[in-house]
């Protein structure tokens, strides 16, 4: 178990390599990865038990994370990466020909840590709740985390998954929305309001847990410790984690306008100023 | 000429329904899920004997294909059943992503495919599942022809590792594939060897095939018969073998013309083997309601189709 100290040097150095790579190939998604480096830093780093060095897609007997809003890559790899999956010097090829980084992630390239892959949205609920009966099946007494985001929640296939797993029972399944009000057209209030989530998720039939400070390290590991107390009770267990989109650099944050797109140089700069180096750049 | 025949007509439904009860006794890895059909799809056996086994998804196709990806994380081999319609076109991304791109041990089998459905019409009448599922890179492409051929596969493809598309349908027609014949992916059955014309058949096309080598044999035409119950990967040897010597080719299936098992052969031959082919599917078109016979008689499907589009193409050598 990682101390909160490393781990929040941590969540400063995979903002670099956020900005980094994305800035190195001039496309990604900067926004919604800043958002959710706290959310992945505490998952690899305090909450979930696997074995990076060994990867199997079969993750027996380990924790399963599922990432449905596969555009947020560049969090998800460093944190992979930074975990002991693959090398971090790896994270240079991000988008890159030939590279296991595909732009949203896949298993076709075989880069552990990969178990679907995911960007055409709405997916990965599916996927998480096939893998956590599976589990179910094989005796096995793991938790499998999904991540979300909140305009993802705009597909219909979520509201499938979501009554399936409320139906079934299926409480060895943590989801989390990402939740940070904005999408690539503007404000998620805006291009198709989702109401009350907490109340639609209740009504389903899901265990939700609201967490208002979704960058702040401790209030998101302490959400996902309680979100386990829940699960094993029969009810999937929600978390609304409200988060900053570009948390993490001033110029990013207030507006979607970093959803997708990567900063130029002079940006670059202006974005590294803000974020220290802490365990070295790839 | 070989003559076959049969004792009885049954539905390859029900071939799936029996494959599917043999692999929950003899392989625990197997798992069914199926979408709200389950007495269409002759899923109830499995569901009874292995309960926690089977999983009823509700009418979320979607979800269902989602589900069965994620099961094979865990080492499943999760066996999708619904209408091919909701198999193939509705969930397309789903499979697209979760399952084929995501290289996932998925076998997505698909009953009342094409005209056959009958009175409920075109919008349950799928007749471009083959193409939009053989366009997708690695997806095994598997149309039986009958009860037995369909209880094979199904058995068969739980052996194979990665995703399948397995097509059967709902109306009963006569079983004459030997029960213990072994099926083989991507290996073509010869039906019958002939000298003037290749025809080459699937699924619920083969019968009509067999019985139009008759009547063409009562005109002294000699037909050479391949029933491909693999469309993809083709079985491109048995094709060009029997082809070199025919040196034409008639393709018949349930299915548009655009993208089906005649596109399949004729992109074949155009690069290896040219010369001349007709086709014998539903030429763009949708479907409507009618009893099978009906339509398949309206839409040029019938054994009288296929003979005249043999005496077509000797035509044209």
């Amino acid at each position: 178990m990682a101390q909160t100290e490393d781990l929040k040097k941590l969540c400063a150095q995979v903002r670099r390599d956020i900005v980094r790579m994305v800035h190195a190939v001039s496309s990604g998604h900067p926004g919604g990865s800043l958002g959710c480096v706290e959310y992945l830093v505490a998952l690899y780093g305090s909450i979930m038990k696997y074995d990076p060095r060994n990867f199997t897609m079969d993750g027996k007997n380990e924790d399963l994370f599922f990432l449905s809003n596969g555009h947020i890559s560049p969090v998800f790899y460093s944190v992979l990466a930074h975990n002991g999956f693959f090398p971090v010097e790896e994270l240079r090829t991000f988008r890159k020909l030939n590279s296991r980084l595909q732009g949203h992630p896949t298993t076709h390239e075989n880069l552990p840590g990969v178990r679907i892959a995911s960007g055409s949205l709405g997916q990965g609920m599916s996927v998480a709740i096939g893998a956590a009966l599976a589990k179910k099946l094989n005796k096995d007494a793991s938790i499998v985390y999904s991540l979300h985001g909140d305009g993802e929640l705009q597909e219909g296939q979520i509201w499938e998954a979501a009554m399936y797993a409320a139906g079934n029972k299926v409480d060895n399944l943590i989801s989390t929305v990402d939740y940070n009000g904005r999408q690539i057209d503007g404000d998620v209030d805006k291009v198709l309001p989702l109401g009350n989530l907490r109340a639609k998720f209740e009504a389903f039939g899901w265990t939700v847990i609201d967490n208002p400070k979704g960058n702040d390290l401790e209030a998101v590991t302490s959400s996902l410790q309680e979100a386990k107390t829940l699960s094993g009770k029969g009810k999937p267990v929600m978390i609304l984690m409200h988060t900053e989109m570009g948390a993490g650099v001033d110029f990013m944050m207030g507006t979607h306008k970093w959803h997708g797109s990567a900063p130029n140089d002079e940006q670059l700069k202006k974005a590294l100023d803000q974020l220290p180096v802490t365990l070295g750049d790839y | 000429m070989k003559k076959y025949t049969y004792t009885e007509k049954k539905d390859t439904r029900s071939g799936f329904g029996a494959g599917l009860s043999e692999l929950g006794k003899s392989n625990p890895k197997v798992v069914a899920l199926c979408a709200d059909l389950t007495g269409s799809l002759k899923m109830d056996a499995f569901q009874k004997d292995y309960p926690d086994r089977f999983f009823q998804i509700g009418i979320a196709e979607a979800n269902m294909m989602g589900i069965a990806a994620g099961l094979t994380i865990g080492g499943k081999i999760p066996f999708t059943g619904t209408f091919a319609n909701f198999s193939t076109g509705r969930v397309y991304d789903q499979i697209r992503q979760s399952i084929a791109y995501s290289g996932k041990n998925v076998k997505i089998c698909a009953s009342h495919a094409g005209l056959t459905l009958g009175e409920d019409g075109a919008t349950h009448q799928i007749l471009e599942d083959l193409g939009l599922m053989k366009m997708l890179p690695h997806m095994v492409v598997i149309n039986p022809c009958d009860y037995n051929q369909t209880k094979a596969a199904t058995i068969a493809i739980a052996k194979y590792v990665g995703p399948v598309y397995l097509r059967f349908g709902r109306p009963a027609v006569p079983n004459f594939t030997p029960a213990d014949q072994n099926f083989e992916i991507g290996k073509a059955v010869l039906l019958n060897e002939g000298s003037d014309v290749t025809i080459v058949a699937t699924g619920h096309l083969v019968w009509k095939a067999i019985e139009a080598g008759e009547k063409l044999a009562e005109k002294g035409i000699s037909a050479e018969i391949i029933n491909i119950h693999t469309i993809k990967p083709l079985d491109e040897n048995a094709i060009l073998k029997s082809v070199s010597k025919t040196k034409c080719v008639v393709t018949a299936e349930e299915h548009q013309m655009n993208g089906g098992l005649g596109d399949s052969v004729a992109q074949l031959l155009v690069r290896r083997l040219p010369c001349p082919q007709e086709y014998v599917a539903v030429n763009d078109s949708f479907g409507e309601s009618g009893t099978p016979d009906e339509l398949m008689t309206k839409y040029g499907l019938d054994t009288v189709n296929i003979v005249a589009a043999v005496e077509a193409v000797l035509k044209r050598k």
